[in-house]
């Protein structure tokens, strides 16, 4: 029992980071019906940057927003200098131009900053609290409680404000949204900036637990576009459901099974799912007109 | 005018043949020889993979896994089976389409971005299956590959391979062109442009696609099999994303739905990285900004653009 707890706790800790991922791809895919691979360089942008700039001295909270304002630069610079001008291209065309982002995004990286793993210091010690039976790292609480705002914020940007609406009317009908005054290049814009800034919290979140460097990305994005099919495309609830039950599962199987075959779960659970429910879990089942 | 025999297809068969010739003529050194093998071994994955995202418009971001059951056929029948070279090939031949056969039909039933996320799971268990049973396959650094030895023939040099992997692409690059023109070809393009389209004019829609992944799954593993066969050693990177992606790249690079295309692709992007290593540290920066500028200003792939531009001129 404190054993399963203990599983359940690390499960949503990764699962965090995974819908947070999730997330991201579904804000970008719901704007531009693009499938942005280079997700998982916003997380490592935001790892890397806050540890090389705690390394220089600069206090944790004013590196963490020097990373968080790279990613977002980083997003806004893919969408203008890559996706913009590809406008109406294929949706393969796309999605290579994405992953040639992330091996140019790994490139740079690569050589401003190294190739070793870093470690960021925990924000608030390192002493387990005893839930249970079970612990938890109280790093493990920021990730949580980190993720659960984002989230929260979120919704309000998106249901609240007047920006967030167009932000859902783009998503809903471009070409409409446009009718009714909607600039929505920059709603695409505001869709990669979000994105950035939700990869790079995940990553200056995480770094405390799992390290980072600059390879980290690419599992992650995979990952999180797993999870993002696993509640299926473009609903952002089933971005966050899926995320926190790709990383449970994850844990489980590592702990109850075999942890050589840790990464793989959630593939064969994606695998899975779509044989069986080909719109994931909480997907639209298309109409097609003919 | 050509001539009424010269089809477009048998064009394409004898202009690849007597490019074999030619660069075998003007080639300086085995190094040379080497790269080119790397090529024809490349593109007749790419000519497989171009049959089904060109012809049938289904994109697959795991086929370097079928590469890496070709590889590792050669490199473990005969270590763990005692089966010579080419009984291997031919067992992970089978095997690699009994898999595309088994996953094939649900995994087809799903459309866009669903399809991408289940084949490239697909791909990451097969690299995840390498990479992990140390014991048998040798883990993350990879395992050794007897040299081929025919009839008492030891095969070897880059030169020979140039020669072997060179005409399997002809004969490779030949399948695909009947193919394209059988009836089963056409019933593939009539799927591309409307699968509901296709089905109501009687096309088994399901089964077509099935038909053409179990042959991109093929071409793979061949091509994965000459790969280890001629370097000798195969690594679990055989079957990794990042080379899937480089399969993607190579077709879409080239032109998705010609063959040629497929073969350019595959030089393109085979010959880059060996020019790249010049610029030593930038060499994966570089990578990645010239897929993202192909990508951009070449949108519809080199042969059927430079085709196009070609056309205007004429006109």
């Amino acid at each position: 029992m404190d054993q399963l707890l203990q599983f359940v706790f690390s499960g949503l800790t990764v699962g965090a980071v995974y819908a947070l991922v999730a997330l991201g791809f579904t804000l970008i895919y719901n704007a531009s019906d693009v499938i942005n691979f280079a997700q998982g360089e916003f997380v490592m942008l935001g790892g890397m940057v806050t540890v090389f700039a705690v390394a220089a001295g600069v206090p944790l909270p004013l590196a963490a927003l020097l990373a968080i304002a790279v990613a977002v630069v980083t997003g806004l610079a893919l969408h203008r200098l890559a996706i913009e001008p590809a406008r109406g291209a294929s949706a393969v065309t796309l999605i290579i131009i994405t992953i040639g982002a992330s091996i140019l995004i790994r490139g740079l990286a690569q050589l401003v900053f190294d190739r070793q793993f870093h470690a960021l210091p925990a924000f608030s010690g390192e002493e387990p609290i005893r839930v249970l039976g079970a612990s938890i790292l109280p790093q493990s609480l920021w990730v949580l409680v980190g993720a659960a705002a984002i989230v929260l914020a979120l919704w309000l940007f998106m249901e609240r404000t007047l920006l967030g609406k167009a932000v859902r009317a783009t998503a809903a009908n471009r070409l409409a949204a446009r009718l009714v005054g909607i600039d929505t290049t920059l709603v695409l814009a505001l869709a990669f900036g979000i994105s950035g800034a939700i990869g790079a919290i995940a990553g200056i979140l995480i770094t405390p637990i799992t390290l980072t460097s600059f390879a980290v990305g690419t599992l992650l994005a995979l990952k999180g576009f797993a999870a993002a099919m696993l509640g299926g495309m473009g609903n952002p609830v089933g971005a966050v459901v899926g995320g926190l039950a790709l990383g449970l599962l994850e844990s489980l199987a590592a702990g109850f099974i075999s942890s050589t075959y840790k990464d793989a779960v959630a593939f064969l659970v994606i695998l899975g799912v779509l044989f069986v429910l080909p719109q994931g879990l909480f997907g639209r089942r298309a109409v097609e007109r003919v | 005018m050509a001539p009424e025999w010269l089809t477009p297809r048998r064009a394409t068969v004898a202009g690849l043949a007597l490019l074999l010739v030619a660069l075998w003529l003007v080639f300086p050194s085995g190094f040379y020889f080497r790269i080119a093998t790397l090529v024809w071994i490349s593109a007749l994955a790419a000519v497989g993979l171009n049959l089904l995202m060109g012809l049938a418009g289904q994109v697959s971001l795991g086929h370097a896994g079928f590469l890496g059951i070709g590889a590792y056929a050669v490199a473990l029948g005969p270590r763990h089976l005692g089966l010579h070279l080419l009984p291997s090939l031919g067992l992970g031949l089978v095997l690699a389409g009994l898999l595309a056969l088994a996953v094939g039909r649900p995994i087809l039933r799903l459309r866009g971005h669903y399809l991408a996320v289940a084949t490239l799971g697909l791909g990451i268990l097969v690299w995840l299956v390498l990479v992990s049973e140390v014991a048998i396959t040798g883990g993350p650094d990879g395992i050794q590959v007897q040299r081929l030895v025919l009839f008492g023939w030891r095969v070897a040099g880059a030169e020979t391979w140039y020669w072997i992997t060179g005409l399997m692409l002809v004969l490779g690059v030949l399948v695909a062109l009947n193919l394209e023109e059988s009836p089963t070809g056409r019933a593939l393009r009539a799927l591309h442009d409307s699968e509901v389209a296709a089905a109501v004019a009687g096309i088994d829609v399901a089964r077509a696609k099935l038909a053409v992944f179990v042959i991109a799954a093929v071409y793979a593993t061949l091509a994965g099999g000459l790969l280890a066969l001629f370097n000798r050693f195969v690594t679990p990177q055989t079957a990794d994303f990042l080379h899937s992606i480089e399969l993607v790249t190579m077709v879409v690079i080239g032109g998705m739905g010609s063959c040629l295309g497929a073969v350019v692709g595959a030089a393109v992007l085979t010959i880059l990285p060996q020019a790249l290593t010049v610029f030593h540290d930038y060499e994966h920066a570089v990578l990645g900004l010239t897929i993202i500028l192909f990508m951009i200003f070449l949108r519809q792939g080199i042969v059927p653009g430079l085709a196009a531009l070609l056309a205007r001129r004429a006109a």
